[in-house]
């Protein structure tokens, strides 16, 4: 597919706009604006246990340490005690049952930090304990969910199952991960006159956070206003879970009257905010001599924690995702939310999508040992048909794949990486190092691009041109880092023609633009992207207009706006000074831009439509070695391909990528959750919870971008990149399976947990001596 | 001693900190007390490193020395008579310092809030080094680093491009002589607003006699363990004595044959003489800590808060090390290995000291092992130290195999040592060693292994000594690398 060449500086490998700011330690993260006169800062009061009941809060002592302004309890709280995005089920503060380690159940305002944090340690907390539900065993034992199980089935599964000459079945489980954005939770709530609160708050999503705000407070949505320039980090983090500190810090302020802003500590950032889902799979497959699926049976169950939060959409895609690039012909489902007493969790970077990947790559990767195949064949042999309307082109739930280049992108990558050739140099290594053994894997990804919540698919802008031609962009998306401002400056300087430096973005802010989706499912610069351009073009049609009244003719379509000029035929105008006569000439010159992606319904029943615009895809070969003795691993080598249309800027798109596949590295490897037997997380804080450092980035680390405009008429024909490269990890893991499967007898299973910790590699290789349980 | 305020030199002149709690941190003092807010706090822990800020201190030779530390978990005093850069310095008239430009080029920042510290431990490098380091000793000079968003390559890449840009000129003499300056004032006796006290004695006798006057006060080498006591677990510490400042604590020199290091080396420099002094001693320095903790943390600290977990001591313990302890002016020697009674308790007196770990040159085979999830910058799940010799007859005549975390304290394996000694160093004598371990130790299940995997591993570490002791190659992963399809 081939596109017209967007206006310049759309397509160019400009920094991040805010990157001199970065480096030179003056971008003002919400902790370093100044701080108003009179400013409280807050802290919280946790629970000392996993599932209990609230029989005393002695806080007179915490009322009477020094500089202590204020003490809450749910009490206290006028409006809805609640955060929870969709349901119901999110206490602001636990009011009579405690629902998991960690759960806030007072909060603290002093005239400082140390004050507060000081003041909740003087607490007694009197909980009469009750059984907890810790892990998905015992909430499927106990039938414990946050949301009812759900079924699905296609096509005649046990008729496949009957006719396929093999049938092989396994179990999984992949662990829950933890988001480590750098900078951690943090609201900063400023009263204004007239029953108003200015928030601002390190979110995703500024507008939820208002409308939890004001539901907290009892309030109306106009009373307040959210804004966020920029996230230390978020990758889904702060998309829900950024709702409980702004309500708390707002309930303070008002109580108050005065600024409050309210910090996590680290520790208590990782004990009370909720992570990826850990999930676990049984799985029965039939497939054909080559490994091509004939039928799928799939109980998938994943760990909610106590409540619901975005638990039902995040498993959703899991359920939209466990096909990644392979068609299913028959497929019987069972997915099952559970419930336990342990941390809500919540969007993390892929929304369920690897959750769901990770089951599909394991049932293909056992099939092809089973087989004695190369796992590559295997997976090529179960890729949808690459032209439109073939037998094998509809989605289990439904939708056409119309825009398939996953077997074209995975042979130029095998190519590219001398897959076949390695493969066997590997073996060859392998069959002569009893300690050492190596691994390689190539794994494709296919991801669906838009929520699944069609209603969500929207945005809007605001854009300013002012009389000295300069022009200030609002949009509904937030910054955390993945350049979204970056790429919506190049659209809005590309429309108008102008050097970057004449565009400026304002922070988001729910009095500029309202009712705004999260910024999430990767789709920030697809939907605000539009939105903006719709808000150019509506100015730009004026000043054309305009030009040809000042030409004396011609026609407004051939006005031009490129390089600081505005051109019709042989007249020409700065754009400066073109804006400082429409000013005169009374011509408006802002305007806002609404964008609705077209095309796509999801029924949330039965789990069936073209929920996804369009679908953007990947793929990684990764090389990696075990040492066998104590499980250690490295990654030696990645090859990554990928797919993001027509980039708007290929060095963001290179950023997401790596930066993706470094993250979802972690999540198999090295990120590990450990709650002890009471249900405390023992993993929280980077001294115990370890994500990628820079000696665990591949030396060979080869990534490049896959050739192809985006099929649909998104923003510049680009595709989205947040979420995608994430899943390329996933052959970090295959990698791992296949070296440990050359320490093992040929076509022996392997039984690999994720993460693949030094621990559950050496599970692994001693599987069948009963030496690992648990 | 005389009480008077701490005093450092900052953005170009002397400042003066009077007021404070002496467990206020570096931190807190720049961002809350400054409103510097270009250093972040990521972790308040010392493991995120988006607070480093780089020390400078005048060596022996009177030349300015750059270490990158975790503000976070550094206390007021420990400014005391030194230099302190945060990212705020590094631009100067000629615009962004090469680093920060090369860093914009290569797009290695995205969210950003890493990117101070980032470019704050680089800084104390390219000044401390001016060929450019290697891809290894850039990892190494990072491992306290943590970034969540660029996956590093850009990183990395940035730094070689900065050293490779012309150089930036850094004129040192200004800050050197104003830590001359701030040498001559007397030793620091600092007295907080609410009656908080923080003593840097500069001698051993200073320390000696303050250590029994005040057997309450808190020791604190590098902070880089009782920092966190006051940042995690709000712990109230009313009287501090510093050792950073007492000149006999931090030599290293051979002492009758043996290695001496002072308490408060710098686990940076203690490792650096122990790699010289030691064979495979350095695959353990790389791994332990990371670079800011390495400037901050000394080996008598690691030593010396007893922890089970401590990765020097299994290494220490076989290689025989020996303490020097002080209490007053009498000294004691004891060995390493029985000074840790029970969990996180030692045999030190009140009002005694750790002056010095002593360490005996290896007699035999020797060698340090770390079992971690994460390659750099982890606790160790398992840790092991080795040593063997053997005699004419091919006889184990020495055998220390001491390991940590598998016990309540670092600890020797007796079972595993005593069905090696007098048996032929030999394949089949370590596997009974290996079986005998199973009866050393009762390891505990945590966040960092379970106890059937440590048990497994510590014998299994034993089979790599027995590997490496025979010189083959091919079973360590460090050394391989991707595989070359040359001659296919």
């Amino acid at each position: 597919m081939r596109a017209d060449t967007p206006p310049k500086p759309v397509g160019h490998a400009l920094p991040h706009e805010s990157a001199a700011l970065h480096v030179s330690g003056a971008a003002h993260y919400l902790d370093d604006l100044p701080e108003l006169a009179g400013t409280l800062h807050a802290a919280i009061g946790q629970a000392p246990c996993a599932h209990g009941r609230l029989r005393a809060l002695q806080l007179d002592a915490v009322r009477a340490a020094p500089g202590v302004r204020a003490v809450l309890t749910a009490v206290d709280i006028p409006g809805d005690n609640n955060c929870g995005p969709i349901l119901h089920d999110d206490p602001l503060l636990a009011a009579d049952e405690v629902q998991f380690y960690g759960q806030p159940l007072f909060v603290v305002a002093a005239d400082s930090r140390e004050q507060a944090r000081q003041a909740v340690r003087l607490a007694q907390i009197d909980i009469e304990p009750l059984p907890a539900l810790l892990d998905i065993d015992s909430a499927v034992a106990a039938e414990s969910w946050v949301l009812p199980p759900f079924e699905m089935q296609r096509g005649e599964v046990d008729a496949a199952f009957a006719a396929a000459p093999h049938r092989l079945s396994g179990q999984a489980r992949v662990g829950g991960q933890e988001h480590f954005y750098l900078e951690g939770q943090i609201s900063y709530a400023q009263p204004g006159d007239d029953d108003s609160l200015h928030v601002w708050c390190s979110t995703q999503h500024p507008s939820e956070m208002q409308q939890l705000i004001a539901h907290a407070l009892g309030w109306r949505a106009h009373q307040i206003t959210v804004s966020c320039r920029r996230m230390g980090g978020a990758f889904g983090g702060k998309e829900s879970q950024s709702a409980q500190w702004a309500c708390l810090a707002a309930l303070l302020a008002v109580r108050t009257g005065r600024p409050v802003k309210l910090r996590l500590d680290r520790d208590e950032d990782m004990s009370a905010t909720g992570k990826r889902h850990g999930f676990q799979y049984q799985w029965q497959a039939a497939f054909a001599d080559d490994g091509r699926l004939a039928g799928l049976k799939l109980e998938m169950a994943s760990h909610c924690g106590f409540s619901a939060d975005l638990s039902g959409p995040v498993n959703d895609r899991a359920i939209c995702h466990l096909d990644n690039a392979y068609y299913l012909d028959a497929l019987a489902l069972r997915s099952l939310r559970c419930k336990t007493h342990t941390v809500s969790n919540t969007a993390f970077r892929g929304f369920g999508g690897p959750q769901g990947m990770f089951l599909i790559e394991t049932v293909l990767d056992d099939i092809a040992r089973h087989l004695q195949l190369d796992p590559l064949a295997v997976r090529q042999a179960n890729f949808y048909d690459s032209e439109p309307g073939g037998a094998r082109s509809v989605t289990h739930y439904g939708m056409p794949v119309t825009d398939n280049i996953a077997p074209a992108l995975v042979a130029e990558l095998a190519a590219r990486c001398q897959y076949a050739q390695r493969r066997q140099a590997i073996a060859e290594f392998n069959a002569a190092s009893p300690t050492l053994k190596r691994g390689l894997a190539l794994t494709p990804v296919k991801f669906g691009i838009s929520f699944n919540a069609t209603h969500f698919n929207q945005a809007g802008a605001l854009v300013h041109v002012y009389t000295d031609g300069t022009v200030l962009a609002s949009h509904g998306g937030t910054e955390m880092g993945q350049g979204l401002y970056t790429k919506i400056r190049q659209i809005v300087a590309g429309e108008f023609g102008l050097p970057l430096a004449d565009v400026r973005l304002a922070a988001t802010d729910t009095s500029r633009v309202s009712n705004t989706s999260a910024t999430a499912a990767s789709s920030g610069t697809d939907l605000n992207g539009k939105a903006a351009q719709a808000a150019c073009q509506q100015i730009k049609a004026r000043l054309a207009a305009l030009m040809v009244e000042l030409a004396g003719g011609g026609s407004a379509d051939a006005v031009r706006f490129a390089d600081g000029q505005v051109r019709l035929a042989d007249f020409s105008l700065p754009f400066a000074e073109l804006a400082m006569r429409a000013y005169r000439a009374r011509v408006q010159l802002w305007d806002s831009g609404f964008y609705r992606t077209p095309d796509i319904h999801f029924d949330p029943v039965s789990k069936l439509g073209r929920p996804f615009y369009y679908f953007a895809y990947g793929a990684a070969a990764c090389e990696v070695a075990i040492d066998t003795l104590t499980g250690e691993s490295r990654v030696l080598r990645a090859d990554l391909l990928h797919d993001v249309g027509q980039s708007i800027n290929p060095a963001l798109d290179i950023g997401q990528i790596e930066g993706g596949f470094v993250q979802g590295m972690g999540w198999l490897t090295s990120e590990e959750l450990y709650w002890r037997a009471d249900g405390k997380l023992m993993t929280h804080a980077p001294s115990t919870y370890k994500i990628p450092t820079a000696a665990d980035v591949p030396a060979v680390f080869n990534v490049a971008l896959y050739a192809n405009a985006n099929r649909e008429d998104s923003i510049h024909r680009s595709k989205a990149v947040g979420e995608p490269p994430f899943m390329l990890a996933l052959a970090v893991f295959f990698a791992l399976r296949d070296a440990v499967a050359a320490a093992l007898p040929a076509g022996a299973p392997v039984q690999l947990d994720a993460p693949a910790t030094p621990e559950a590699i050496v599970c692994a290789l001693r599987a069948g001596s009963g030496a690992c349980a648990g | 001693m005389i009480e008077r305020p701490i005093q450092f030199y900052f953005r170009g002149g002397l400042r003066q900190i009077a007021g404070p709690s002496p467990t206020r941190t570096v931190l807190q003092y720049l961002r809350e007390d400054l409103r510097q807010t270009g250093s972040k706090e990521g972790c308040a822990e010392g493991d995120c490193g988006a607070c480093t800020v780089v020390l400078g201190e005048l060596d022996a030779d009177g030349s300015l020395r750059l270490r990158a530390v975790n503000a976070c978990i550094q206390f007021l005093p420990a400014l005391d008579g030194k230099a302190l850069f945060t990212v705020e310095d590094l631009a100067d008239a000629d615009g962004l310092h090469p680093l920060q430009q090369a860093l914009i080029d290569h797009h290695g920042a995205q969210c950003g809030f890493c990117t101070p510290g980032f470019a704050m431990s680089l800084f104390a490098r390219y000044h401390s080094q001016p060929d450019c380091p290697n891809r290894a000793e850039l990892e190494d000079c990072l491992s306290g680093n943590l970034c969540r968003c660029t996956g590093y390559r850009p990183i990395l890449d940035a730094a070689q491009a900065a050293w490779q840009a012309p150089r930036r000129q850094w004129d040192s003499a200004p800050v050197a002589a104003a830590l001359r300056q701030l040498a001559a004032l007397p030793p620091l006796h600092y007295r907080a607003a609410d009656g908080g006290e923080s003593f840097s004695p500069r001698s051993l006798a200073e320390l000696a006699a303050l250590r029994q006057q005040h057997p309450a006060a808190r020791l604190v080498a590098g902070g880089t363990d009782v920092g966190l006591w006051v940042t995690k677990q709000g712990r109230v510490l009313d009287s501090l004595i510093q050792l950073g400042a007492v000149t006999e604590l931090k030599q290293i020199a051979e002492v009758d044959g043996q290695l001496e290091i002072g308490a408060a080396a710098p686990l940076h420099d203690a490792f650096a003489a122990l790699s010289q002094w030691t064979p495979h001693w350095a695959e353990l320095a790389r791994r332990f800590a990371s670079t800011p903790v390495k400037h901050a943390g000394t080996l008598g600290g690691n030593i010396a808060n007893g922890s089970p977990i401590g990765d020097s001591m299994p290494a220490l313990i076989a290689l025989g090390a020996t303490l020097r302890l002080q209490r007053g002016d009498v000294c004691r020697e004891l060995a390493l290995e029985d000074f840790y009674l029970a969990y996180q308790r030692t045999a030190l007196a009140e009002g005694e000291f750790v002056r010095a770990v002593r360490v005996p040159r290896p007699l035999g085979e020797f060698r340090a092992y770390k079992v971690a999830k994460r390659h750099d910058q982890d606790i160790s799940a398992v840790a092991a130290g080795m040593q063997v010799h053997t005699n004419a007859a091919g006889q184990v005549s020495l055998a220390r195999l001491a390991y940590g975390g598998m016990a309540a304290t670092p600890r020797r394996a007796e079972q595993a040592e005593a069905a090696l000694l007098g048996a032929p160093w030999s394949a089949a004598s370590v596997r009974a060693a290996m079986a005998a371990l199973e009866g050393d130790f009762q390891p505990l299940s945590d966040a960092r292994a379970r106890a059937d995997y440590r048990r497994h591993v510590a014998a299994q570490l034993l089979w790599r000594f027995w590997l490496d002791s025979q010189g083959q190659a091919g079973h360590r992963l460090d050394a391989l690398a991707p595989i070359s399809l040359e001659g296919c």
